[in-house]
């Protein structure tokens, strides 16, 4: 962790740090310590005076059906973006690591969702499912289903998940093919050779030494659904309809930009921050074993 | 044998199944692009393009959306790229000259400014909206190109992936750099800059994605359309009642707006692949 040769300027060292400790002081710790802060002070609705009230809004946050509902749908959102995106992945992987016709062309296409912006690949997944206009919403009405997301919670929010999981399963494509890469050789000969068949050694092989790439995947594709799907919501379902879709990240920009309740939304915010911290531990935590393994 | 027959087929049939589901929607919104509202309408609209491409794109590029509340495309797209350039470029310029002061300097409060910067990490703006929002209204930056661009500039993920690169360069090289008389500038220039070249372009393909796909941050910063960037843009073009969306125009918007970073991700592959996997070490 240290070098052994270095330069030994004193002031030198400071002024090229400066920049990037300027920018994280300003807009990410004062930012920071500004929502701790705000999460224990209440402003009354004219903005005129401000009260410490210690840990009042987060009791009242928690206590709001509102917000625990929105916890809840956020788990269950999180969990089905999270499978949706990992499961299909693997297999494309396990595929993927078998062929070598065609190889190139089957990474390169798989790979593009990953450039697409979350918003953009909500507009593409809106108009499919559009109850106007949509394709497959055509397709799914004249087979008798009755599909209407922007009238019925539970369409919009298949709809999201749906859309959010197809742009992050190019990432889990690329991080899974790599690890499929990375396993011996001779352990998959050594296993043929004992007589497994093809899935028995994905179950007793493959899939045992993917599973600190598999543990990897699943804190980074839960972050994503925590956080990277807001483009997805605000663009698809503005959080609609009824709420249905409101997950803890839009409800943090709905709350605090759109309905201005400063001391909720920042108690939230640090509900929030503790949730990546948490997530963030979890993730390094997993890397040091996939290192050692 | 029959097994490895099947073996040879079923993969390609899960494969271009898994193709066919990821290129189904871009599919679709190329061949929306080239139809006309009346055509989409219609329900189901036609599966094959149709001859209006170019009056489409002209129309997107330099008209704009619905009753004109999006600008031309064109201009969106021009707000994109250099807010995608500036904070691809500030964040690699930042990130390196901090990761070099942190590799081959030893001061006080070293280790302690590398956790600051490692602890951004942490804080996503999706977690300090407001408290963000306001320290840059108080800055007067709401509504500015420096507003858009800058708070977005620092970046753990490219000092720590460049710090990493930068602990492999042999103390050799310093060595013969200190007794030929280079100081710490020089070898910077000379010696680490040209090493690092394949990791700035790795950098650049994931930092481009990122910069060129902001939603949120512009969506609070931004309220004066001429800074409006093509992926929040979009969204304005869609009516909320059906009649009034000009579909083919939206998706002629919603291919341009995917294709830069796709294009990057696509010839830049080999980087990308290199950049996504080291960037998550």
């Amino acid at each position: 962790m240290q070098r052994k040769v270095i330069f030994n300027n004193k002031l030198l060292p400071y002024l090229l740090l400066a920049p990037q400790l300027a920018i994280t002081a300003v807009f990410f710790f004062l930012p920071a310590g500004q929502a701790l802060f705000m999460s224990v002070l209440m402003q009354d609705p004219f903005g005129a005076r401000v009260e410490f009230v210690g840990l009042e809004n987060f009791r009242t946050i928690l206590a709001d059906p509102d917000y625990i509902a929105s916890v809840w749908r956020t788990a269950y959102f999180a969990l089905a973006v999270t499978l949706l995106a990992m499961v299909p992945a693997l297999l494309l992987a396990v595929m993927a690591d078998r062929v070598v016709r065609a190889a190139a062309l089957y990474k390169t296409t798989l790979v593009v969702p990953y450039a697409i912006a979350p918003a953009v690949a909500g507009v593409l997944w809106l108009f499919m499912f559009n109850p106007a206009v949509g394709v497959l919403a055509w397709l799914m009405r004249s087979l008798g289903v009755d599909w209407n997301p922007t009238l019925d919670g539970s369409d919009a929010m298949a709809l999201v998940i749906v859309a959010s999981a197809w742009k992050q399963i190019a990432y889990n494509f690329l991080f899974f093919l790599a690890g499929l890469q990375s396993i011996p050789r001779s352990l998959l000969e050594a296993a043929s050779i004992d007589g497994a068949g093809e899935s028995r050694k994905f179950w007793t092989v493959v899939f045992p030494l993917l599973s600190p790439t598999t543990f990897f995947l699943l804190v980074v594709n839960i972050v994503y659904a925590f956080f990277d799907t807001f483009g997805v919501i605000h663009a698809v379902t503005g959080g609609g309809p009824a709420k249905a879709t409101e997950i803890l990240v839009y409800k943090v920009y709905y709350d605090g930009v759109i309905a201005l309740d400063l001391g909720s939304s920042s108690a939230q915010s640090v509900i929030l921050m503790a949730i990546v911290i948490g997530l963030t531990f979890m993730q390094f935590r997993f890397i040091e074993r996939r290192v050692h393994y | 044998m029959a097994a490895n027959r099947s073996a040879d087929w079923l993969p390609h049939a899960i494969l271009w199944g898994g193709l066919a589901v990821v290129a189904f929607p871009i599919y679709l919104a190329l061949v929306a692009s080239t139809l006309t509202t009346q055509q989409i309408a219609q329900a189901p609209m036609p599966i094959l393009p149709g001859p209006h491409l170019l009056d489409n794109y002209r129309d997107a590029l330099l008209r704009g959306g619905i009753e004109r509340l999006s600008p031309p495309v064109m201009a969106m797209m021009w707000n994109s790229l250099l807010m995608a350039l500036v904070i691809t470029f500030g964040k690699i310029a930042v990130s390196i000259i901090s990761a070099y002061a942190v590799v081959f300097f030893r001061f006080p409060g070293r280790m302690f400014f590398f956790w600051c910067i490692f602890i951004t990490l942490m804080l996503p703006v999706e977690v300090r909206i407001l408290p963000t929002y306001e320290v840059v209204s108080d800055l007067g930056m709401i509504n500015s190109f420096a507003g858009l661009t800058v708070p977005l500039i620092a970046s753990a993920t490219a000092t720590l992936l460049l710090r990493q690169f930068f602990m492999t360069i042999p103390d050799e090289y310093v060595e013969a750099a200190k007794i030929d008389g280079a100081g710490p500038l020089r070898f910077f220039r000379d010696v680490v800059l040209p090493l690092s070249r394949t990791n700035i372009a790795a950098l650049f393909v994931i930092l481009f994605i990122y910069g060129w796909n902001q939603y949120l941050w512009p969506l609070l910063i931004v309220t004066d359309q001429n800074l409006d960037t093509i992926v929040v843009g979009i969204k304005k073009m869609i009516g909320t009642g059906d009649a009034t969306t000009d579909w083919n125009l939206v998706m002629a918007t919603a291919i341009l707006a995917l294709l830069p970073p796709a294009l990057v991700v696509v010839l830049m592959q080999r980087w990308f692949v290199k950049g996504l996997v080291e960037t998550e070490k």
